[in-house]
């Protein structure tokens, strides 16, 4: 376990906390000083540091040579970013808004997830892709969607989705020095960012020296007994307040950070839910044919006798996101939601 | 700039190892789809788009190049592939499914890399030019040698991803080179049909950077533009434009019945076959003799038969090989 990202977690003194946003762009620039190839493109991601703060300060210290902002030309600069990784170069890669990938989805899942495989893994494509999810701030239908399941059901893509500023810096240097291709999906309430409501657990300490977390090894952010909540990004905090409200009803939740999609620590959900007997997944991403139902599989598959009871999704609906806030606040997971979930569950 | 004599024999032989193979390919496709066709059987299965006629814009082009230089291809590649250089016995493999192909069978004939001659190429109309356009940008922030080219059909000029990655490339003015093989036709849908300008060329006007139409199939000429355009891209002024005008003397793939070709238009094509041309011109303009060109003819066909006999001789990979190489 390498942090916690409980509410309950007090900060020490002199402490240095940062956001996400800052981790990963602290993360890019110690990797940009070590390694020569690598190097970012993408909109708005030079002089204004990114819309989400996430490449602040690069364009002051690298340059505009290293530090690219691209023509609003996705499909271009994504092909672009696979040709330049196949020659021997590091791009990170921004896309925006993680629903702006329809605009330039066959650079991504075309080429950048297949010419290992197509080339019988004799071209790498080291391309780092950030792009962000999430709503839950009025952004409408074409700005707030989360697609985790889109991008961690096609081969070919890691995807990497931090939860907290300690992770996000970590997996971020894992992801610069992996020679495949890594979809970077940060959540934007989750950014630290003052102007976007902003989910204050995710800042956290992060050292200043640099440092990796190995993909596919989940965090057990709480411990616990009673129920196995499972989430990402947002879906973490989530979890992690609706355990402390379980906990005020005396039942004991056990929080899981997947931390990255794929690869998938199936072996910490299992072993989780063997000791909790009870599965609950929460995801921001689209109910069907995703993440939630991809992790209960996992166990059922394994072993159906370890449930105690029918596992619950606290999911998007399978609905485009509506703007109204009521509306959307109606159909995004919450805290409640998952505490219901846990006592609308079937015991076996 | 005009080929030497040394680089029209080049061209030729060149024209002739892609056509032969091409001939042969057409031949072993055949075999298990006869008297039905479908598509499933036969030792070499799946589309196949042949690229008979179109071998001058691989060789006026890739004469100029050197392995470092970068070219991606199209879903109808293998003339490209032949003139950049690529592992022949390898790419013949590959094109069978087999353990010793480029990609162990993982690709296919659409899907032909060669990291050591920097090849690719891909399935989907127009969706090289982004991965050029990145190499060439690799090359100029590393200082490195080296060009782009791009080949794309008259088809993709009509795909955004060929409207970005021209801009991108001017704008950054990268040594890229678009190569437009306008075959007149995208599948079924002719050229007049499917696009509002005569000339792709013009195009180039669009991104400030030069533009050249080629007419008349023919290498040399080829040779000479595609000069002017990968010299300017050295010396880091940007890039260019090219379109030529050239035959598909095939179907879009085999089993196509080309219903819609014009009467006639195949046969005129025919008469003006591009490697019987470059026959003649060798032996008028460069004092070729019969049996020279009987010895190129006989160095090609044996380069051909060589790498088809690798291919099919070689073993298939096992099958579950299938789950490896997903990542690096």
């Amino acid at each position: 376990m390498s942090t916690l990202t409980s509410t309950a977690a007090k900060p020490k003194q002199n402490e240095r906390r940062v956001t996400i946003a800052r981790a990963m762009a602290e993360a890019v620039a110690q990797e940009m000083r070590i390694d020569p190839r690598v190097f970012v493109m993408g909109e708005d991601i030079g002089q204004l540091g990114g819309v989400y703060g996430n490449t602040r300060g690069l364009i002051e210290e690298f340059g505009p040579e290293r530090v690219r902002d691209t023509p609003i030309s996705e499909t271009a600069f994504m092909g672009a970013a696979v040709g330049a990784a196949s020659d021997g170069m590091r791009p990170v890669v921004e896309l925006m808004f993680v629903d702006f990938f329809g605009v330039c989805f066959d650079a991504i899942y075309n080429l950048m997830a297949k010419n290992i495989y197509f080339s019988g893994g004799e071209v790498k494509v080291p391309v780092v892709l950030m792009t962000s999810t999430g709503g839950g701030y009025s952004d409408g239908g074409q700005h707030s969607q989360c697609l985790y399941g889109t991008f961690a059901h096609l081969p070919g893509m890691k995807v990497v989705c931090p939860s907290n500023a300690y992770d996000a810096k970590g997996l971020m240097v894992t992801a610069i020095r992996d020679d495949s291709p890594v979809i970077y999906m940060y959540h934007k309430s989750l950014q630290g960012m003052g102007w976007l409501g902003t989910e204050p657990a995710a800042t956290v300490n992060v050292p200043e020296e640099t440092y990796s977390i190995p993909f596919g090894k989940a965090a057990v952010v709480r411990e616990g007994n009673d129920v196995t909540i499972v989430g990402v990004a947002m879906g973490v905090h989530n979890g992690l307040k609706a355990a402390d409200k379980l906990a005020a009803q005396g039942i004991s939740a056990e929080v899981i950070d997947l931390r990255t999609l794929v690869p998938l620590d199936r072996d910490t959900v299992f072993n989780s839910v063997k000791k909790t007997g009870r599965l609950i997944v929460v995801d921001e991403d689209y109910q069907s044919f995703g993440l939630s139902g991809e992790i209960i599989a996992t166990v059922a598959e394994r072993d159906l006798s370890v449930l105690k009871a029918s596992p619950q999704r606290v999911a998007y609906p399978d609905i485009p996101i509506p703007f109204a806030r009521p509306m959307e606040q109606f159909a995004l997971p919450n805290p409640d939601k998952i505490v219901e979930a846990f006592h609308a569950m079937k015991r076996t | 700039m005009q080929p030497t004599r040394d680089q029209k024999v080049w061209m030729y032989e060149n024209m002739l190892v892609s056509r032969f193979l091409e001939e042969t390919i057409e031949q072993i496709y055949l075999e298990g789809k006869k008297p039905v066709f479908n598509m499933a059987n036969g030792p070499i299965p799946g589309e196949m788009h042949l690229s008979n006629g179109q071998e001058p814009c691989a060789v006026g082009v890739c004469a100029h190049l050197k392995p470092e230089d970068v070219v991606t291809g199209t879903h109808r590649p293998h003339h490209i592939a032949v003139a950049k250089g690529v592992n022949l016995r390898k790419m013949v493999a590959e094109i069978f499914g087999k353990k010793t192909g480029l990609s162990g069978g993982r690709g296919g004939h659409m899907h032909l890399f060669d990291a050591n001659v920097n090849f690719a190429c891909s399935g989907i109309i127009g969706q090289g030019m982004g991965p050029a356009v990145g190499a060439a940008l690799s090359r100029k922030m590393q200082k490195k040698p080296g060009v782009a080219v791009a080949y794309i059909g008259e088809g993709a000029v009509n795909q955004g991803a060929f409207h970005e990655a021209m801009n991108l490339a001017a704008v950054w003015k990268l040594p890229f080179i678009c190569v437009i093989e306008d075959n007149q036709w995208g599948i079924s849908v002719a050229k007049s049909a499917s696009t509002a300008v005569k000339d792709n060329s013009i195009r180039a006007q669009a991104y400030g950077v030069p533009g050249y139409l080629v007419k008349g199939n023919d290498p040399c000429e080829i040779f000479r533009v595609a000069g002017e355009c990968i010299e300017r891209a050295r010396r880091g002024e940007g890039p260019s434009l090219i379109e030529i005008e050239t035959s598909r003397l095939a179907g879009h793939f085999m089993g196509d019945a080309e219903g819609y070709r014009p009467k006639g238009e195949l046969d005129a094509l025919r008469a003006r076959d591009p490697i019987p041309a470059m026959k003649a011109r060798l032996m008028a303009e460069d004092g070729m003799k019969q049996e020279e060109n009987d010895a190129i003819v006989a160095r090609a066909r044996a380069k051909v038969d060589d790498a088809i006999q690798f291919g099919r001789e070689s073993p298939y990979a096992q099958p579950e090989e299938a789950l490896e190489k997903v990542f690096a």
